[in-house]
């Protein structure tokens, strides 16, 4: 933090502190005085040294070149940054965030003579598999095309000159605190297929969302915001580091490349922007990469795309805003956290939805943000504060990460307030039987809890017969279903049809135990059933239906010699 | 060079200088008192007015008579091949009555953050012989991975018999292990040293060491100082470094002290708002860069105050580290050794030092099976205690049972006993979990089982099977 006096200066400008022209930003005007927030180190900072205005607020540069970038929290490309300045993060570097020598190819979609307001595509640049769409800034008021170019050019160069001589390029900037305008919001009613059978099956989340995971550290946060930004149908993912490990972006930056899109079959990095602002970065940085994150989000969902984000963790930038709160000396809320934090988060998440864009096509962004709980205390300011504006609620469990149930979601306190909105999708897409069994599902393994809280005072055997086959259908649902290996190279993704058949064979199972048991077969008997052993491995087979249609025959066969028997 | 004396407030660590010259933030300080002694701080707040100065030795003996000098420079540290083999003070100074150290370079203590694109992927498996950490927390090199202990829990022995241990099988390269104690007793030291002499690990050791008696405020550096000969090592002479901190609860209750005499807000339990991103700035420096041969792997240790998890210190250190060891008072006083409860550990970078071509591809496997075998197991200790074993199903009595059979033999092992990961670890495993009904292992898909079940193994063994994973189990098959 740095004061500087005799400086012209409005809120959130950028300025250059010192003689090494540090990246500050103003967060506090005090009479003669200007408070900074500086975006790196101050050591060996001196009172005297000169303090610039740039007269900008912090912006983020838009334009071809945005994808397969890593960036760091104010859009430093960290590749160029090795470049610069080597392997660790010295100070006093810039470098803008896209390429500005580099030359695209443009083709426009508009001619000279076409009329075009903000927002509206005027070309295509073939990005990576990702077709980059240019459009008029929202901020430029549009009219009468007069010249379009074809061709090669870098971001800087003119692509198109309007009727009133304004020219366009490839590139726009955007502050990154202010949401980039849309014509409407409207309801989300399409869901983000995951492949990940908790979250498709039980607690969805719709294109457009808005869903918070928190949990202590170790329940699998991280590696649950990984399976999303790998495995869910978005066509563009940006994904936030914030506050998090190094080794882990790393590992996200080794391997995303060699991924494939299970439904492109290009890598997954071509569809990624990583913005990474390690634990270990200027706390300033942090704050502002969930910004520069968003803003980014928005700007491919304004091209027509559906964009997903992972915040992983907004805690840190919640602690972030602390640190800064705290710093300014401000009068603390609700354990030393500002009492904007409410706020923040809300504008934040108020900036996924599903939208028309200004060029009347439909995008959204959804974001997952990640929370890490002080001690895993849900109670906690930043864990309800989110709770009251986010609509799925992904409850990470530490008890259930322990015994190494992944993805440890538990499946009691979590929720989803899209399964209205998004019924006739799966009765339309997946099966129109969905619904009921995931019904039924939730069902069983609600009754399972009741059951286990008798269980734990007189023991299984006490149970009512029929209640024991109930508790092991919800063992069954637990262990084949909920359960999915990240790292085994088939069950890391499920599709909805498999996710479908998987409960279905549950079901199954389930329904003939209880006909079964109507006709008189011993309960020991039917929990004997040796076909629904081979349930698990279903998981692990690509080619899972001759396997499932074996165990079908195989339960068909044991049941009725049971019932012969 | 300027003398101020102009200090116009002292209290606890801190010293306030008025009307200086423009001094830089972080800048170096020296205060003489009027003895001559000379003291060492640092400038933690600058303006035209005031200068506030961290001291960090005792304040005592200085005065409103005492002198103040900005040496013009941020805290560096000379560092050098010859600092193997040496004990040094926590703020850097010989204490082994060898000569001072001749620099190379000197560092800036602060660390720059490594940029995440330059950071190589952590792979390397790291064989501690220890089966609870290499079987089901494995760690790799450039990992930070912490213990987090209790008062009077054998932490030490733990973390000695990994620093003896620890190896990567078949590599012959160099390393060094970097010691950074903080208020550790004078007892602690001795048992530490006495074992790094009777293995012959100090000479390849660089030891930093604060005791209970040096000034708090000291402890601030001595992690910092240890972590910057540790990248030295690393990444500019090729060594591949284990740096072990201890103990961490000390530094952060020094961070503390500071933060109450600078009369800041407190965050949650007193301890300043900024801890996560002070500690990270300690734990963060662990890694692998590209191009560089050397790596740091981090190895710190925290008691946990009231053997709390949830307390601030390794709440904080638990969201920044990857994973951790959790040492537990019941099996110590069940008289396990290693007391290491697998339950709440976790070693974040597991799943990429194991598998086909690292350790075995049946490694991930074993270890998920133990954990959910084990956690059951205990779930149902409670049940027992209620009911009693005779309302047990027959398939619950078997996990109770192996949930005993794995802290018996699965963690319990001797303070010398190095075991090697396949032949002893995963084997174990298998053996252990022989004990359940085939079909409950569920984590374990049929290939696996048919491959490395004890029940196959020995099968094929009769038939005379060739295959290189069974080759081992042959001979005991045949005796």
């Amino acid at each position: 933090m740095v004061t500087a006096v005799d400086l012209d200066a409005h809120m959130y400008d950028v300025v250059k502190v010192g003689h090494e022209q540090l990246m500050g930003e103003v967060i506090k005007i005090q009479g003669e005085n200007i408070i900074i927030q500086v975006y790196e180190d101050t050591a060996g900072i001196r009172p005297g040294e000169p303090v610039e205005n740039t007269g900008l607020s912090l912006a983020v540069e838009l334009g071809p070149g945005l994808l397969t970038s890593i960036y760091d929290g104010i859009q430093r490309p960290l590749e160029v940054l090795v470049e610069k300045m080597g392997d660790f993060i010295e100070r006093g570097v810039t470098a803008p965030g896209l390429s500005h020598e580099k030359k695209w190819e443009f083709v426009p979609v508009k001619k000279a003579g076409d009329t075009v307001g903000p927002g509206t595509i005027i070309g295509e640049v073939q990005e990576t598999n990702i077709t980059h769409r240019i459009m008029v800034p929202p901020n430029v008021k549009g009219g009468v095309i007069r010249e379009m170019r074809t061709g090669s050019f870098t971001v800087e160069e003119t692509v198109c000159v309007l009727e009133d001589g304004t020219e366009l390029t490839m590139m726009q900037k955007w502050p990154v605190r202010v949401p980039r305008p849309v014509t409407e919001k409207k309801n989300p009613d399409i869901p983000l297929v995951t492949g990940q059978r908790i979250l498709d099956g039980l607690f969805p989340i719709a294109k457009g969302g808005t869903a918070a995971i928190p949990g202590p550290f170790g329940s699998g946060k991280t590696v649950t915001q990984q399976a999303l930004a790998k495995w869910s149908d978005a066509e563009i993912v940006v994904y936030i580091g914030c506050g998090e490990r190094g080794n882990e972006m790393t590992e996200v930056l080794t391997e995303f490349p060699e991924l494939e899109d299970p439904r492109t079959g290009k890598p997954l990095m071509e569809r990624t922007v990583l913005i990474a602002n390690t634990s270990n970065m200027p706390v300033a940085a942090r704050e502002a990469s969930v910004y520069t994150g968003i803003t980014i989000a928005e700007y491919f969902r304004d091209m027509g795309y559906d964009v997903s984000l992972m915040a992983d963790s907004t805690s840190r930038w919640a602690e972030a805003m602390r640190e800064i709160s705290s710093r300014l000396e401000e009068m603390p809320g609700e354990e030393g956290y500002p009492a904007y934090l409410a706020a923040r988060l809300s504008e934040f998440y108020e900036r996924a939805g599903r939208v028309e864009t200004l060029n009347k096509d439909m995008g959204s962004v959804t974001v997952i943000g990640a929370v890490s709980p002080p001690g895993g205390d849900f109670s906690e300011p930043v864990t309800q504060n989110t709770l009251r504006i986010v609509k799925v609620f992904w409850a990470l469990d530490a008890k259930l990460a322990q015994r190494r149930h992944f993805p440890a979601i538990n499946w009691l306190n979590s929720y989803s307030l899209y399964l209205d909105s998004l019924h006739d999708w799966y009765d339309e897409n997946v099966n129109p039987e969905w619904n009921r069994i995931r019904a039924w599902a939730m069902e069983v393994l609600q009754k399972e809890s009741e059951l286990q809280e008798i269980v734990q005072l007189v023991g299984s055997d006490a149970l009512p017969e029929e209640e024991q086959v109930t508790i092991e259908v919800a063992r069954l649902i637990r262990e084949v279903f909920l359960q999915q290996n990240a790292f085994d190279p088939v069950d890391t993704y499920c599709s909805m049809a498999k996710q479908y058949d998987m409960l279905k064979a549950i079901k199954t199972y389930a329904d003939r135990a209880s006909a079964a048991q109507r006709a008189g077969v011993l309960t020991s008997q039917i929990v004997a059933i040796k076909a629904k052993n081979d349930l698990p491995q279903v998981k692990f087979e690509k080619d899972y239906n001759v396997l499932l249609e074996k165990i079908y025959a195989q339960m068909e066969a044991e049941f009725n010699a049971l019932k012969e028997a | 060079m300027k003398e101020y004396r102009t200090i116009s407030q002292i209290a606890g660590p801190l010293v306030f200088v008025e009307k200086t010259e423009p001094v830089g933030y972080n800048e170096l300080v020296n205060i003489v008192q009027a003895d001559g002694t000379i003291k060492r701080g640092q400038v933690l707040d600058t303006s035209d007015e005031l200068v506030v100065v961290q001291c960090f030795e005792t304040t005592a003996g200085i005065g409103r008579d005492s002198g103040v000098r900005f040496l013009g420079e941020t805290i560096k540290m000379p560092v050098g091949r010859q600092m193997l083999g040496r004990i040094l003070s926590g703020s850097g100074k010989p204490k082994d009555g060898g000569p001072e150290i001749v620099p190379e370079k000197r560092l800036d203590i602060g660390g720059a953050a490594i940029n995440p694109y330059a950071r190589d992927t952590p792979r390397q498996f790291i064989q501690t012989g220890i089966s609870t950490i290499d079987g089901t927390n494995t760690l790799v090199r450039g990992q930070k991975l912490p213990i987090f202990s209790g008062s009077g829990l054998p932490h030490n022995e733990i973390a000695l018999q990994i620093a003896r241990q620890a190896k990567v099988p078949g590599s012959t390269e160099e390393f060094a292990v970097v010691f950074a104690a903080m208020g550790i007793t004078k007892e602690e030291e001795n048992q530490f040293m006495q074992d790094f002499e009777r293995t012959g690990a100090l000479e390849h050791a660089v030891v930093f060491l604060n005791l209970a008696d040096d000034p708090a405020v000291e402890r601030i550096v001595t992690p910092r100082l240890a972590l910057t000969t540790a990248e030295y090592l690393a990444f500019e002479l090729d060594y591949h470094v284990l740096v072990i901190l201890t103990d961490m609860t000390n530094y952060c209750e020094a961070l503390r002290q500071i933060g109450a005499a600078r009369e800041e807000v407190p965050g949650r339990r007193g301890y300043p708002g900024y801890m996560y991103t002070d500690l990270a700035s300690i734990y963060e420096r662990a890694g692998i860069i590209k191009g560089k041969k050397g790596s740091v792997t981090q190895f710190s240790i925290l008691t946990m105050p009231g053997d709390d998890i949830t307390h601030p210190i390794p709440d904080l250190s638990g969201y920044i580290t990857e994973g951790q060891i959790v040492v537990s008072r019941e099996l110590h006083r069940k008289g396990i050794y290693p007391p290491i409860n697998v339950l709440p550990s976790l070693s974040r970078l597991m799943n990429l030092g194991i598998g086909e071509g690292m350790t075995r591809e049946d490694h991930k496997k074993v270890s998920d099976q133990l954990y959910a075998g084990y956690a059951e197991g205990v779930d149902l200790r409670g049940l027992v205690a209620i009911v009693g074993k005779d309302a047990l199903s027959e398939r619950d009595r078997l996990f109770l049972e192996f949930a005993d059979l794995f802290e018996d033999r699965f963690v319990r092992q001797g303070h010398n006993e190095d075991r090697a990961i396949k032949e002893d670890t995963l084997d174990l495993g298998w053996d252990l979990l022989a004990t359940l009904p085939e079909e409950q292992l569920v984590r374990i898909d049929r290939e696996m089982i048919q491959k490395f079940h004890p029940r196959y193994r020995k099968k094929q063994a009769a038939e005379g099977g060739t295959s290189s994973a069974t080759a081992t189990d042959l001979g005991s098959g045949a005796s």
